[in-house]
C-alpha cells in the first residue's frame, strides 16, 4: 500500500482558521479552527470523521438543523503550570465546522464517539429517503 | 450605459460591503501580528515547547494516533518523536466524499536547551494531545554561587 510508506508533511500540521462571514460573530474570544474532516458514505449511512485534538466527549456539541450539521469543539488552554512558552509552532483554539447534508438523516439515530481527539459521527439515512427510484410512466 | 453604482456588488448594500471590508482588514492585521510568533515546523507534527528552570514540556497534537504507535526517545539533550498515523480502512461499499485527514509516518528530532534526566521523562497522551515532560539533568542545573563578604 502506498499509504504505508507515505511521510506526513509540514503542510499536514497547518490549521485553518474559521473566517466565514456567514456565521454570527463568536462569543468566545479564542481562535476557532476548521477541523480537517473525512466524509464517507454507504448505502445506509454517512460517516463524518474530524480531527479535533484537545476535544473529548464532554467538550463537543453536535447540532443538526434542517440539513446542516454543525460540529463545535471547545478546547481549554493546554499551558502546563509554572512553565512559560519558549517556542511555538501551533496555537490552540476551538473547532467549528458545518456540513450541508444532501440526504435525509434519521435524527434520532445519530451516533457520535470521540477517541484520541478524533470525532466520528454515524448518520443513518432515514428509511423513505434511501435511494428511491422514481418510476417513469409512459404518457 | 451608466449602471447603478450600488448594484455592481449584487444585492448587498454598501454598508454590508464596508462591514465585510472592515472585518477582512481586522483579520489581516490580527494575523500579521499574532501569527508571526509561530514558527514553521520542520516536519510533522507541530510542537510547542514550554520551559522553566526545572525542565521542559513539549506538546504536540497527534489526533487519531494510537498511543502504541508513538515512540519517544531521549539522548542527552536530543528528543526524538516518531510514529505513524494510520489511515481509516474503508469497507466494501463505502466511498469517500471528502478526504482531508492525512496519514503516514512521522519523525522529528528536537534539540532541547539543556541535558535531560532521561530516567525521569514522562509522556501523557490525552485527547489526541501528547505532553512530554523532560526534567533537566541534576548535573546540568545552574549552581547558585554564594557571594562572601571580603
Amino acid at each position: 500500500m502506498a499509504n504505508e510508506t507515505k511521510e506526513l508533511q509540514v503542510q499536514d500540521t497547518q490549521k485553518q482558521e474559521v473566517t466565514s462571514m456567514s456565521d454570527a460573530e463568536r462569543t468566545r474570544s479564542r481562535k476557532a479552527y476548521v477541523p480537517r474532516a473525512d466524509i464517507y458514505e454507504t448505502n445506509d449511512e454517512i460517516f463524518v470523521v474530524a480531527d479535533m485534538p484537545g476535544v473529548d466527549e464532554n467538550s463537543v456539541d453536535i447540532t443538526l438543523e434542517k440539513n446542516v450539521l454543525t460540529i463545535n469543539g471547545y478546547v481549554e488552554s493546554e499551558a502546563p503550570e509554572n512553565y512559560s512558552l519558549a517556542y511555538a509552532e501551533y496555537e490552540v483554539g476551538d473547532y467549528q465546522r458545518s456540513f450541508t447534508l444532501s440526504n435525509q438523516i434519521d435524527l434520532d439515530k445519530i451516533e457520535a464517539a470521540v477517541k484520541h481527539g478524533v470525532i466520528r459521527l454515524r448518520l443513518p439515512k432515514a428509511g423513505p429517503a434511501k435511494a428511491r427510484k422514481i418510476a417513469v410512466k409512459a404518457a | 450605459m451608466l449602471r447603478d453604482p450600488f448594484g455592481r456588488y449584487g444585492y448587498r448594500s454598501p454598508r454590508y460591503e464596508m462591514e465585510r471590508l472592515r472585518q477582512e482588514m481586522d483579520q489581516l492585521f490580527n494575523r500579521a501580528f499574532t501569527e508571526s510568533r509561530l514558527q514553521t515546523p520542520a516536519s510533522y507534527p507541530a510542537m510547542n515547547v514550554w520551559t522553566n528552570e526545572e525542565g521542559v514540556v513539549v506538546t504536540a497534537e497527534l489526533p487519531g494516533v494510537e498511543p502504541d504507535d508513538i515512540e519517544i526517545s531521549v539522548v542527552g539533550d536530543t528528543l526524538t518523536l516518531s510514529g505513524s498515523r494510520r489511515p481509516d480502512e474503508l469497507k466494501e461499499g463505502e466511498r469517500y466524499h471528502r478526504r482531508e485527514r492525512t496519514s503516514g509516518n512521522f519523525s522529528r528530532t528536537f534539540q532541547l536547551p539543556f541535558r535531560i534526566e532521561d530516567a525521569k521523562v514522562e509522556a501523557v497522551f490525552e485527547k489526541g494531545v501528547l505532553h512530554i515532560s523532560l526534567p533537566r539533568a541534576e548535573a546540568d542545573k545552574p549552581k547558585k554561587i554564594a557571594v562572601k563578604m571580603a
